[in-house]
């Protein structure tokens, strides 16, 4: 028998991001004995690195903003492929999730009035993310952690979870992880378990991702049997840093581009005016002369295209790249520099400003940034019902990027951050309810926890095999040549094939060292979760055989209304685990009602 | 070989320091490897590359000769504050720290001193959460109708202090606890000392912390020696700001305790003539601005 301590819990959240934060936090205050679970430090999830802001419709700005405007840019932006009622949810509660953090401290930049300030994002009608200068992630993940301190929540950093446990019944009823500090094994018991993992970018050469971005939740959801959806819906956000080499995939925030920021090519031309959709024309300036008179007055001139939605943009820059009209590292500029004064620069993007000086020796307010395509977000992942967040395993519930339907096909910026409190909360009401509704206490497997512990530590019984740092270079050269930005049929299976091959050395891997803090272990045992995602990703956009949103075909280069209508749904059946094979089928979206379609259809 | 971290270099990099020659093919590290039981520098030479910081080359090694170097980090964009180690006996953000702005010849990197040694760079930082636990939690009035009204120039202040990503380098370099073990059950820290004076300058709390300060938290300990705003990667005045008005305002306190009540520091709950002309003409961000 391996050795292992045991833990007993009402609820468990694996994930300490926004998502997870907000949702133990919801747990804790119904008085369940909860627990947070996370791979690093208290504080240093992904959450802590967004810019730009946090979308919610108070309409501080422009009083015209209402749930109602939020709705359709999502869905829009979207490109219809989103779970209506999580967009509908979405619109109408992130206000007051807002004003909650406001109540538990945070200071978000303040209008004139002095009430919340607000500033435009792509896709968003109306000046519309509450933010602090360009850290707000750092504001909202400091805000919910001091608000959880205090709640006695038990916290378990720096400890991977492995693999959900279930019970006979196949109810999701725990989970197994290792202490990173000494290797050594944990088992949760839980009568609920909210997963709250966030991002895969780490599947990816070039990201904005941290290194805890491995897709570990979508991969463990599926290993428990619970369908993901929209799995080819990646985003690749337009603007990451270019050079140096040793920071490209940096996010560049599109705050840069709400503050007046201009993408240009090395002709000097802005180009995003050749770049907008039938979609977007009527709303989009066409001269740019509007295009900057609508930054002072949104109601009289139209948007500039330079805030188009991401999908858009990444793609216009990629295009410019290959026309041979990128700039010298192979990016475009983003020129705020000439735009806007040094002062409103330095103290609207503090952190952009510091970020370039340090790492590219840019002074950003007298020279362009090059910039260009960095995977970022992920649309995809466990399919839930929209008002609990419970996915279809009994148990398991999820929120945050690792839950798909609430962007559809891509994301709007900003409306993550408000995504992660508006169905954190959520979650943490949903694994309550189902929490206090369970009877008897959650059982787990044995047999099962010995299999766990057995696979994780087989790569210290291995001599001389696959090296973890080698298959996850190649898994990410694989994902970024041929699973990209923009994709086609042949070499979508070229990737199914290439991951097959990294799943048989994977099951080779050897590593050196012993168990306490071990990067190197560490590694091996994020790749099943990155190859169990890169496989969706990659049959996802196989089957989707349009374009649509972050997802790009080559082959079929426009979108089709038939597959307008359907999610691809991903999952396992009987065989699970990184080697098995995943099913896909085309189901359905949720109908939505007709006074939705009714605001979808309103004029601009 | 050295048995512990090395000690803190006195002298700071100074802006003088010559700037490694670029062309220079090689760069050489020698980062602190072990565990609580003790450890040694292990020297690694690696093909310079353009533009790299030191948490490159350490991920280069991971990926090359030591794949089991233990290392935290998160956002390499110096966000999250997890890559704090001491280069060249300075306290720096591995992934701020680019290796061409550093004096030519071998690097070391070692973990930070105060704080005990899990493996190789990564240090048991719990003494900062259980710190954390300290701190009360904001507790503002209820918010009126019509939502709670800030101007920034308050919120500013507090801003300042929020700006913190929790790299704990001031902790580490901070002498009262850096080499004296038995003071930090009654010290905080400059990190927490901030985290007060944030408080303190909300415009809506309504908290009396000053026996918290003194008599829990140890501020009567520090002795102004403003290493801490020195290495704070965020460039928070951390002595100036926080420490030095909290300082006076637990004096003058004692003296005076009624008055403190209508003088909470640096706040402006009552608003004077000059002040609010000083608000009107703040040249914020409004809502005819760009960007809102
Ligand atoms: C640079 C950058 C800027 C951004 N800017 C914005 C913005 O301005 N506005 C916006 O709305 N969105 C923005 N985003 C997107 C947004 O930040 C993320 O989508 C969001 O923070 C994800 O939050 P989360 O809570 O789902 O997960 P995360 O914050 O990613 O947290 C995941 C948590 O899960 C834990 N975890 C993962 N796997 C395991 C495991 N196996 N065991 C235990 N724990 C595990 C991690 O340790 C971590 O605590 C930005 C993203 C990036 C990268
Ligand atoms: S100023 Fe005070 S808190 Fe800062 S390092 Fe010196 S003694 Fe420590
Ligand atoms: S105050 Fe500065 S040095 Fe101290 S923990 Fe915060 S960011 Fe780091
Ligand atoms: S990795 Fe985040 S501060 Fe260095």
């Amino acid at each position: 028998m391996p050795e292992y301590e045991t833990h007993r819990y009402d609820v468990i959240v694996i994930g300490a991001g926004g998502a997870g934060l907000r949702a133990a936090i919801e747990a804790r205050a119904r008085g369940l004995r909860t627990a947070l679970v996370c791979k690093s430090l208290l504080g240093k999830a992904h959450t802590v690195m967004a810019e730009g802001g946090v979308a919610a419709a108070m309409g501080n700005v422009y009083s015209e903003d209402n749930w109602q405007v939020h709705f359709r840019d999502t869905m829009r932006g979207g490109k219809y492929l989103n779970n209506w009622r999580m967009a509908q949810l979405h619109a109408q509660e992130a206000p007051d999730r807002v004003y909650e953090l406001e109540s538990w401290g945070a200071l978000f930049d303040r209008t004139k009035d002095g009430r919340i300030l607000q500033r435009d994002f792509g896709g968003h009608r109306y000046a519309r993310l509450a933010h602090v200068g360009d850290r707000t992630g750092l504001e909202l993940i400091r805000t919910l952690q001091q608000r959880a301190v205090h709640m006695d929540i038990d916290v378990f950093m720096e400890c991977k979870v492995l693999r959900l446990l279930t019970d006979g019944d196949g109810a999701v009823s725990g989970a197994i992880g290792y202490w990173r500090p000494t290797g050594d094994m944990v088992v949760f018991e839980s009568k609920a378990t909210v997963l709250a993992t966030g991002s895969i970018g780490r599947s990816y050469t070039y990201t904005s991702n941290s290194w805890e971005s491995t897709g570990d939740g979508h991969a463990m959801a599926m290993w428990a049997g619970a369908d993901v959806i929209e799995m080819e819906c990646v985003q690749f956000h337009p603007t990451g840093m270019v050079w140096p080499l040793s920071v490209r995939g940096l996010l560049v925030t599109e705050g840069v581009r709400g503050d007046g920021g201009a993408l240009k090519n090395s002709e000097d031309r802005r180009f995003m005016f050749d770049y907008i959709p039938e979609m977007f024309r009527a709303e989009t300036a066409d001269t740019e002369e509007e295009a900057d008179a609508w930054y002072e007055d949104h109601i009289n001139y139209r948007r500039t295209p330079d805030l188009l939605p991401r999908d858009e943009v990444a793609r216009a820059i990629n295009s410019e790249v290959k026309a041979g009209r990128g700039s010298p590292h192979g990016g475009v500029y983003l020129d705020i520099a000439s735009r806007r004064s040094p002062e409103y620069i330095r103290r609207r993007l503090p952190s952009m400003y510091h970020q370039f000086m340090e790492l590219a020796g840019v002074d950003i307010t007298s020279e362009p940034m090059e910039v260009g395509p960095t995977c970022h977000y992920m649309m995809g992942g466990v399919r839930v019902d929209a008002d609990t967040e419970a996915s279809t395993v009994p148990g398991l519930f999820a929120a945050g990027e690792v839950a798909g339907g609430m962007h559809g096909a891509n994301r709007l910026g900003g409306n993550s951050l408000s995504d992660l409190l508006v169905f954190g909360r959520r979650a943490g009401i949903g694994a309550s309810d189902y929490a206090e509704g369970r009877s008897g206490e959650p059982s787990v497997s044995p047999a099962e926890i010995e299999e766990v512990v057995a696979d994780a530590l087989s790569p210290f019984g291995r001599d001389g095999g696959e090296n973890p740092y080698d298959i996850h270079q190649d898994l990410q050269s694989c994902m970024q040549a041929l699973v990209g930005i923009i994709r086609t049929g042949s070499e979508l299976e070229q990737a199914l094939e290439k991951l097959e091959e990294l799943k048989e050395r994977t099951g080779k891997v050897s590593v050196s060292g012993g168990r306490a803090y071990n990067p190197g272990w560490n590694l091996a045992t994020d790749l099943p979760s990155m190859l169990t995602v890169s496989t969706a990703i990659a049959q996802g956009a196989l089957h989707r055989k349009e374009s649509r949103g972050g997802h790009t075909r080559d082959d079929y280069p426009g979108p089709d209304p038939e597959l307008g209508k359907v999610n691809f749904v991903q999952r396992q059946n009987a065989q699970r685990g990184y080697a098995a094979p995943v099913q896909i089928t085309p189901e359905p979206l949720p109908q939505m009602p007709a006074e939705l379609q009714a605001l979808l259809e309103e004029g601009h | 070989m050295t048995t512990e971290p090395a000690a803190l270099a006195s002298e700071p990099e100074t802006a003088t320091a010559p700037v490694a020659d670029t062309t220079d093919s090689t760069v050489t590290l020698q980062v602190w490897r072990g565990d609580p039981d003790g450890g040694a520098f292990a020297e690694y030479s690696l093909p310079a590359n353009e533009g790299e910081v030191v948490l490159d080359v350490v991920h280069r090694l991971q990926a090359g000769p030591a794949p089991d170097l233990a290392c935290r980090w998160n956002c390499k964009a110096g966000k999250c504050g997890s890559c704090s180690a001491e280069i060249n006996g300075r306290p720096r953000l591995m992934c701020m720290t680019r290796v061409d702005e550093l004096p030519p010849g071998p690097i070391t990197v070692a973990p930070m001193r105060t704080f005990p040694i899990i493996r190789d760079l990564v240090t048991d930082v719990s003494f900062n959460f259980a710190m954390a636990k300290l701190v009360p939690a904001f507790s503002p009035p209820p918010p009126p109708a019509e939502g709670y009204r800030m101007q920034q120039i308050d919120v500013e202040r507090g801003q300042e202090f929020r700006k913190c990503i929790e790299c704990f380098m001031c902790q580490d370099v901070c002498h009262v606890i850096r080499d004296h073990e038995e003071n930090k059950p009654a010290y905080a820290g400059p990190r927490f000392f901030i985290r007060i004076a944030e408080l303190e300058m909300h415009p809506l709390d309504t908290n009396d912390r000053r026996d918290l300060v003194r008599q829990q938290m140890g501020l009567g300990m520090c002795n102004i020696t403003k290493c801490c705003t020195e290495v704070c990667p965020e460039h928070i005045k951390i002595t100036d700001n926080a420490i030095i008005p909290m300082k006076e305002r637990v004096v003058d306190a004692d003296f005076d305790p009624v008055g403190w009540l209508g003088r909470k520091i640096l706040r402006r709950s009552k608003t004077s003539p000059t002040e609010t002309a000083a608000i009107s003409a703040y040249p914020g961000p409004s809502p005819s601005a760009p960007a809102g």
